[in-house]
């Protein structure tokens, strides 16, 4: 018997019993629907982390200092409690010969303090960095200019600010020339910073508000006390996002040689906007992968109905599969048929599942926050997963009914 | 129908030689034919008649190959089949035989051409081809107006003649025929032999198992089976072959 035979012998027999092929299709529908809508839920947050990472500079690690990770001693340094960096080991990982897969170095201290005009006030993050920050945390200056050499050489009192901080103290006003007073120490503000939107994975800080003023600046003139050699933290630009490793490995080595520590006794960490970001959409990941089990026993769910369905179908049709064995059916050519019966099933539940599970990633977005994303491929692989599901529950009723000796099979009733 | 389109044997279409069938049903085995030797030439009509339980049945099954055999040998149409496989078996029975069974046994489902095509299904014959035979069986049986007709369209009568037109579709060596009328008025039941005699008439082996001993008489030999042996085996003049 030809495939197209088989094939249209099976259309037969699914569309010959439409309620209970229906309700054997509901099983992998709900599957594949819901493996679409994970996927795309997932995939969505993985787009919303990737543009996020984008935004930050995708080529960016951050060094903190302390280790969150138990020393060889068993004592933890604790992640951001020590004051072990400082400009030097900026200075030294900026070296080319030493790290030759990092671009540029920003060391960088930051505080929390008022901002005072001659009308207002606004408690803002005032960030003591070098020239290099503005291209190692991927931003430009919309207005005025950043920082420069001769700034940080001269303890300049120059501010960069944020659009929010400046909207915040200047109002409609242009910011630039005007000044504000940090601890007693008037600052002209110089420039001002490109908008970025506020981040949700960052929201300890918002990107848009902020005072950036030169490294030396704060350590002598604002801050003072211990922050006059250790910083808070070092931005590191690697090369290109394929060298980000290598930079890690680079800058971990050269850190290590500097501090006198081995690699388990490390005084510092070193993430990856990558890693941050991806902490912190754990949560997100965590619903997915639930969401993603749930799909999957809902689909093994429907295998077992399809594949309860095809003995019961088995079952009833004892006298059909006698007869067609009586008039020359081979073994092969049964399995055939209830195996094409089988696909059947699992190719409509997916073809509908796919359907459904489209619509409800066109509809969805509208109704919760979370991005969905359509992916071809994937919806591609829930219909082949749904045909295979056909053909796995179906080999174990296709094989009973293709070895039914004909003589049982005709007396069956 | 023309007798050049008849296969032609100068061996019987059926050889059995001393063949027992036992059944193992737990410890229990019960031997249902114990030892049957019979020929049947080509053309011939014969009836196979028994009371319940002696073992026809059983003998049928072997005759159209749906059962091994215990021992002894089987020839059908010079082939030996005795020692097949299953995938081999259902290729005898596609070639080399046609199936009425007193159920009728149609698929519902299909219309009545395409129950007749489905030995040819089987058989690897084009769609082209299949339809055009189907048609032509139909149409010997008479029901030429009712070709694309349900069985549940069709009365008792109507659906044993698509069966036979479905046994005939093939042109097989042998019509094996297990109670055809059992399920049939006694109108039916006229037609439907009216239509076996046709057949033989035009050269077909025809073996036709009843216990209905008016449709026996139609046949020109008739053998008794009883415990599992022939008990008798008479041409219609009442001669033992």
């Amino acid at each position: 018997m030809s495939w197209l035979e088989t094939l249209r012998t099976g259309l037969g027999a699914v569309l010959s019993h439409r309620l209970r092929s229906g309700l054997t299709m509901l099983g992998i529908l709900i599957g594949i629907a819901a493996v679409i809508l994970t996927v795309g839920f997932g995939e969505g947050a993985q787009g919303q982390v990737s543009s996020e990472i984008n935004d930050l500079g995708s080529n960016l690690l951050v060094v903190s200092p302390g280790s969150s990770t138990a020393t060889s001693t068993g004592i933890r340094g604790g992640f951001g409690s020590a004051s072990t960096l400082t400009e030097s080991d900026a200075t030294a990982l900026a070296s080319k010969t030493v790290a030759p897969d990092i671009a540029a170095v920003a060391p960088a201290t930051s505080r929390s303090e008022t901002l005072t005009t001659a009308s207002t006030n606004w408690t803002t993050t005032v960030v003591g960095t070098t020239p290099d920050w503005l291209s190692v945390r991927a931003r430009s200056v919309v207005e005025g200019r950043f920082l420069t050499q001769a700034d940080e050489n001269s303890d300049a009192a120059v501010a960069v600010i944020g659009s929010t901080t400046a909207e915040e103290l200047f109002g409609l006003r242009d910011p630039i020339g005007q000044t504000v007073t940090v601890n007693d120490l008037p600052l002209t503000v110089i420039g001002v910073l490109n908008t970025v939107g506020a981040s949700a994975s960052s929201s300890t800080t918002d990107l848009d508000d902020q005072a950036v003023v030169p490294i030396t600046t704060v350590a002598n003139r604002i801050f003072g006390g211990s922050t006059r050699t250790s910083v808070q933290s070092i931005y590191i630009e690697a090369t290109s996002s394929n060298a980000l490793s290598a930079a890690y490995q680079e800058a971990t080595a050269e850190l290590d040689r500097l501090h006198g520590v081995s690699a388990a006794d490390a005084d510092f960490t070193i993430q990856s906007q990558e890693s941050l970001l991806t902490t912190a959409t754990s949560v997100d990941k965590t619903l997915t992968e639930l969401l993603a089990g749930i799909a999957a026993i809902s689909l093994l769910v429907g295998g077992i109905g399809v594949m309860n369905i095809m003995l019961v179908s088995v079952t009833e049709r004892v006298r059909e599969i006698g007869l067609r064995k009586a008039l020359g059916a081979t073994q092969r050519a049964i399995r055939r048929q209830f195996l094409v019966e089988a696909s059947v099933l699992g190719l409509a539940g997916g073809i509908l599942g796919a359907g459904i599970g489209l619509a409800g990633a066109i509809v969805l977005p509208h109704l919760i926050s979370n991005p969905v994303t359509i992916s071809p491929t994937a919806t591609a692989g829930a219909i082949v997963v749904a045909v295979g599901i056909g053909i796995v529950f179906g080999v174990y009723p296709a094989t009973r009914a293709a070895r039914l000796a004909p003589i049982d099979a005709l007396r069956g009733e | 129908m023309t007798a050049d389109a008849l296969p032609v044997f100068d061996f019987p279409v059926i050889a059995l030689h001393d063949v027992t069938k036992t059944y193992q049903t737990g410890s229990l085995s019960v031997q249902a034919v114990r030892g049957v030797t019979l020929s049947i030439t080509p053309g011939e009509y014969v009836a196979i008649m028994g009371p319940s339980g002696s073992g026809k049945s059983t003998l049928m099954h072997i005759l159209g190959c749906l059962d091994p055999l215990t021992t002894g040998s089987y020839l059908l149409a010079g082939q030996d089949v005795s020692r097949m496989s299953d995938d081999e078996l259902a290729e005898v029975r596609n070639r080399r035989i046609g199936f009425v069974f007193q159920q009728y046994n149609l698929l519902p489902s299909l219309q009545a051409w395409r129950n007749v095509e489905l030995p040819l299904c089987y058989a690897g014959v084009r769609r082209e081809e299949r339809r055009a035979r189907s048609i032509d069986a139909l149409q010997r049986v008479g029901l030429g107006d009712r070709i694309m007709h349900r069985p549940g369209e069709l009365s008792g009568g109507q659906q044993q003649r698509v069966a036979i037109a479905r046994a005939l579709v093939t042109n097989p060596a042998l019509i094996l025929a297990d109670e055809p009328t059992g399920n049939l008025d006694s109108t039916a039941t006229a037609d439907v032999l009216a239509l076996f005699d046709e057949l033989h008439e035009s050269g077909r082996t025809i073996v036709l198992i009843t216990h209905e001993a008016d449709v026996a008489h139609r046949a020109r030999r008739t053998i008794r089976v009883r415990d599992g042996l022939i008990e008798a085996d008479r041409d219609q003049a009442g001669a033992l072959s």
